[in-house]
């Protein structure tokens, strides 16, 4: 080894903790970006090769009944490449485990088990046999949800009738890889589950022989979707079409994708801070070493060493630093990212996973980390080399010090001299004291980060569940019900109070931006369903008009005044123009308000309702869920208490494991700041406190000089900080903003609290390090030694 | 604006008219009219103004001086550490004036040895790692413990810096300094940090080594007892060459006291 490379090695090893605590905050950040990328890959990889393998269909349409007839003039749709009639319909399901009423879909699937399209995965049992009637799949999280096994039965109610269904097996769909109802915030494997049945049966059951409700077709290559939608659109309007969509739409399709668009942003943007903290922090530290350096730097140079070989010495060491992070980053960055990914697959049912760090997320950390590293010395570096050796060697002059502002404005004698020292010290070079508030204001600020999450959370649900739907329960209709239905339910017993609400499919366009969603109708003053606005205040529902959610109207770029064209996609299929008379916020889905008897004008139709909000005496639930299992136009039940838990165990769960990481990661960052910034403070000032030492001052004494410089950086860290974190919060609420949910931008007083404690407990435990320091200085050594 | 200082005719003249001797040796330093101004904020600091100097091929060579008077500077400027505001400087025909950064490293590399006072050696790195420091860039260096051994201190090879005395640090940076076989050594008050007794061992590598290498060395000092062991004296004061003496008998540095 050259006798260059051996300095820098003991140069190293000699500033380990330091080297040590830059690494890990690299490391951090490398293993945010892995964990992020490769949990991302995985998903990517997963969700194409299953979509792949298992056929699932580009395009879907639902109607009301078609005969099978029909089926050659669709496959005759010029890019179509396979058609699949189906026969699907809800039922309500009786449960022997669950009081209330759950929601079964039951899908016709060939008795022949060539599944043309949306093929299934079979996880357990065996396929349907020919000629059973009551043999069905079912989807495995609901069979594991309510510990089903094949040759176990449910019971559904099928046309008013119960009839067992005998499971045979449990499977997985690409059409299901999110379970989730159309309308539903949250999938519910308890209230909600996918029944494969053979199409005969299926059909007897229904009515439906010689006929179909439910149309996918894949696209040859090249074909545009969008036309193939529209042709599609036209054939099946006549059959009771409800609008046909391709995969964007498909609901478990569009969660899973926004997820992973989620996911790749936050893979980005963490990283992406955590790394500039880590440049940030390299140049505070090589500018110091570099500066205690100077005279060696001279000396070499006096010796011939060239100015690209000095400057090269020091890179080595910062690339060596980055290199031992990015390894150290990755290691813990695939152990997390599968940990991650391994919790995806929990709520997203995938029948395979394929997890690996791609070498191209592995050689972007990498090359991230050096850039970031080398950004942020690059500039230390040419300074030192560019140093006049005849300057440098000399020793640097005796640093300039005046009275601070607070002296000359006449406060001198409140403090005591080292007081003064204190001041005087930040004061004579406030730029490198801001550098290193700065720095500490950095780990406060993405602390902020790592913990707000779950302030946001706890936000929207209480804005969602609490203020906006303040109901106990929703009971869905199988079908659009006369307002009979609504007082049947009044008198139900255990139903305090019943709030009759019309759900319509819709397409909404806006030239050429169009979106499918639901419109909500509300009746007027209603008690159990509140529109708020930004602040959370309530707004009224006008009578005419539609009232968009805020995230529905930006996309399709309408405000209030507006009008956009509502297509309802069931029963008349009307088109109207309707003037957009509000906007209001919400944080889950993309959906929009009427007036009750407006969205009934709309439809043509007397006042009808597809579901009602309830009230209900918790003494009498019993009681109101078996007459609820009982009646036959109920399809199931919603419990708001259930939606919630499932949120959090859900969406939540995933989120806030993913914020235990970079919280974790933020204190690693924040130790590595402070203690860098401790350690510096002695490097710079030993020789002084040294010789202080030598005077006569106490080691208590000349601590307080150093830990006393250490405190007001601290103090000015932490509201500079909060200040940092909030901006860099509002930009990450901006990030993760998605069709499927937003992040309100919320941090709790306690996050504050948190983040600031985290800075002063670094700044503390640093604190004592360099106490136990200052306690060992070598006071003769600072005798003979030159500055 | 400053004007260019006038240089005294009798000064400039005693710093290249030394005597009929030195006429006869080949040149390896003709410095011409050295000026260095240094810009201090509002204030310019003359630390040279003008200076002829002339060094020979072998000779030992002390440039005495009180500290400021600029005999530092006029090393930096030799040594190619540091450039003039004005004059010119020619080692051996090439015009040191001429080359950029690149190649006044390069200069340094191949023909300079420094000696500092406060020996800059590298405190990460053994005395053996020190010189081995420059051997590894040099064209036609020595071995590190040849050099080591040639300052007496090749018992100590495996010693950091923090583990040596002063004379001992000292002694290593000169074994570093002449471990590249340079062609001039130039020593910046070598004895400036040290006691008598150890500053006399380190006056005697330094003596060992023009003697039996033959290297042109120049010793800066402020320190008047050291200029009896030189070949030439040369008096430095007020940024100007005051005096210039050649030693009738040249003192071995044991004999030297102050």
């Amino acid at each position: 080894m050259k006798a260059i490379d051996r300095k820098l090695v003991r140069d190293a090893i000699h500033m380990w903790g330091q080297l040590l605590a830059i690494c890990a905050v690299i490391a951090c950040g490398v293993a945010t970006f892995v964990m992020s990328l490769s949990a991302l890959e995985a998903l990517r990889t997963t969700q194409a090769t299953y979509y792949d393998q298992y056929r699932f269909a580009d395009a879907f349409v639902g109607l009301k009944r078609a005969p099978n007839s029909l089926e050659p003039r669709l496959a005759e749709i010029p890019g179509v490449a396979h058609v699949q009639t189906r026969v699907v319909r809800d039922v309500t399901l009786d449960l022997p485990d669950l009081d209330e009423p759950a929601a079964g879909r039951l899908i016709s699937i060939p008795e022949n088990g060539e599944i043309s399209l949306n093929a299934l995965h079979l996880r357990s049992g065996r396929y349907i046999e020919l000629g059973r009637d009551d043999e069905v799949l079912a989807s495995e999280g609901f069979a594991d949800a309510h510990h089903l096994h094949p040759g176990d039965k449910v019971t559904a109610i099928i046309n008013g009738r119960r009839k067992d269904l005998r499971i045979v097996g449990t499977a997985l769909s690409p059409e299901y890889v999110y379970t989730i109802r159309w309308g539903a915030l949250v999938p519910d494997d308890k209230r909600f589950g996918v029944f494969w049945m053979g199409r005969r049966a299926l059909a007897a059951a229904f009515n439906m022989e010689g006929a179909f409700n439910d149309v996918t077709v894949d696209l040859a290559p090249g074909a545009d979707e969008q036309e193939v939608v529209e042709r599609l659109d036209d054939l099946v309007r006549p059959y009771g079409g409800l609008g046909a969509h391709g995969r964007r739409d498909q609901i478990s399709n569009r969660f899973l994708s926004d997820e992973i668009r989620q996911l790749q942003r936050m893979g980005t943007i963490i990283p992406s801070i955590f790394l500039s903290v880590a440049a940030f922090l390299l140049n505070v530290v090589l500018s110091r070493i570099i500066a205690l350096q100077r005279d060696q730097i001279a000396a070499l140079k006096a010796f011939g060493y060239s100015n690209l070989a000095v400057g090269m010495h020091y890179l080595k060491l910062v690339l060596v630093v980055a290199f031992v992070g990015v390894i150290l980053g990755s290691c813990v960055g695939y152990w997390l990212g599968l940990r991650i990914t391994e919790m995806y697959t929990r709520f997203y049912k995938f029948p395979m996973l394929y997890f690996a760090i791609p070498p191209k997320v592995a050689l972007m950390a990498l090359g991230a980390s050096s850039l970031a590293a080398i950004a942020g010395t690059i500039n230390v570096i040419r300074r030192a080399v560019n140093l006049p050796q005849a300057e440098a060697m000399r020793p640097e002059p005796p640093a300039a010090y005046r009275p601070t502002l607070l002296e000359r404005i006449g406060l001198a004698e409140w403090f005591t001299q080292p007081s003064r020292m204190v001041l005087r010290h930040i004061e004579r070079r406030p730029l490198k004291a801001f550098l290193s508030a700065f720095g500490m204001a950095l780990a406060v600020a993405i602390l902020m980060l790592g913990r707000f999450t779950a302030d946001s959370l706890d936000y929207l649900l209480d804005a969602q569940f609490m203020l906006s739907q303040r109901q106990d329960m929703s009971v869905n209709f199988l079908e659009p019900t006369s307002m009979s239905g609504f007082h049947d339910l009044q008198h139900v017993v255990g139903a305090m109070y019943v709030e009759p609400r019309r759900m319509v499919p819709v397409r909404l366009r806006n030239g050429h931006l169009q979106r499918r969603t639901m419109i909500q109708g509300v009746i007027d003053n209603p008690q159990l369903n509140h529109l708020v606005d930004e602040n959370l205040d309530a707004i009224p529902l006008p009578k005419e008009g539609i009232v968009l959610n805020s995230k529905l109207a930006e996309l399709l770029e309408v405000k209030t005044g507006d009008t956009v064209s509502v297509e309802v996609l069931e029963g008349s299929r009307a088109v109207r123009e309707v003037p957009v008379t509000g906007l209001a916020t919400e944080f889950l889905g993309t959906f929009c308000y009427m007036n009750f008897q407006a969205i009934n004008r709309l439809l043509g139709e007397g006042d009808s309702l597809t579901e009602a909000y309830l009230k209900v005496d918790d003494n009498r639930l019993d009681e109101l869920y078996r007459r609820l299992k009982e009646a036959p136009r109920v399809a199931s039940v919603t419990i708001k208490k259930t939606s919630i838990r499932s949120f959090r165990e859900t969406v939540m769960e995933n989120m806030l494991q993913m914020q235990f990481f970079n919280v974790m990661f933020a204190c690693v960052i924040a130790f590595g700041v402070v203690y860098n910034t401790a350690r510096i403070a002695l490097s710079e000032r030993g020789r002084e406190l040294a010789s202080l030492r030598v005077l006569g001052l106490t080691r208590g004494e000349i601590s307080f000089i150093l830990l006393g410089e250490l405190a007001v950086l601290t103090l000015v860290a932490l509201p500079l900080g909060i200040g940092m974190g909030w901006l860099l919060v509002r930009v990450v609420c901006m990030f993760l903003d998605t069709e499927m949910y937003r992040i309100p931008f919320v941090v709790a007083p306690a996050t504050y609290g948190f983040s600031a404690s985290v800075v002063i407990v670094a700044a503390i435990l640093s604190g004592l390090v360099v106490r136990r320091r200052l306690d060992h200085l070598d006071l003769i050594a600072v005798l003979k030694t030159r500055e | 604006m400053t004007t260019p200082p006038t240089v005294p005719a009798n000064e400039s003249s005693a710093a290249i008219a030394a005597s009929g001797a030195d006429r006869d040796r080949r040149a390896v330093y003709q410095a011409r009219g050295i000026t260095k101004i240094y810009h201090m904020g509002e204030v310019d600091v003359h630390a040279l103004r003008g200076v002829d100097l002339d060094l020979y091929e072998g000779e030992f060579v002390v440039l005495l001086g009180p500290s400021g008077s600029g005999k530092s500077t006029l090393l930096n400027i030799l040594g190619g550490l540091d450039v003039p505001t004005e004059g010119t400087v020619n080692y051996r025909g090439r015009d040191l004036m001429k080359d950029d950064d690149a190649l006044l490293t390069g200069y340094r590399r191949d023909h300079v040895g420094f000696v500092f006072q406060f020996y800059n050696l590298i405190p990460s790195l053994t005395a053996r790692e020190n010189v081995a420091l420059v051997t590894e860039i040099a064209r036609d260096p020595m071995k590190p413990e040849a050099a080591l051994q040639l300052v007496n201190m090749d018992h100590r090879l495996d010693h950091f810096p923090a583990q040596l005395s002063g004379g001992e640090q000292q002694r290593v940076a000169i074994a570093r300094a002449i471990s590249k076989r340079p062609d001039v050594l130039l020593c910046d008050e070598p004895t400036g940090a040290l006691d008598i007794n150890t500053g006399i061992v380190v006056l005697e590598a330094i003596e060992r080594v023009n003697r039996e290498l033959g290297t042109t060395t120049a010793v800066i000092t402020h320190n008047a007892a050291i200029a009896e062991m030189a070949d030439r004296v040369i008096s430095v004061a007020d940024g100007r060459i005051s005096s210039v003496r050649r030693t009738a008998h040249k003192l071995p540095p044991q004999e030297l006291r102050w």
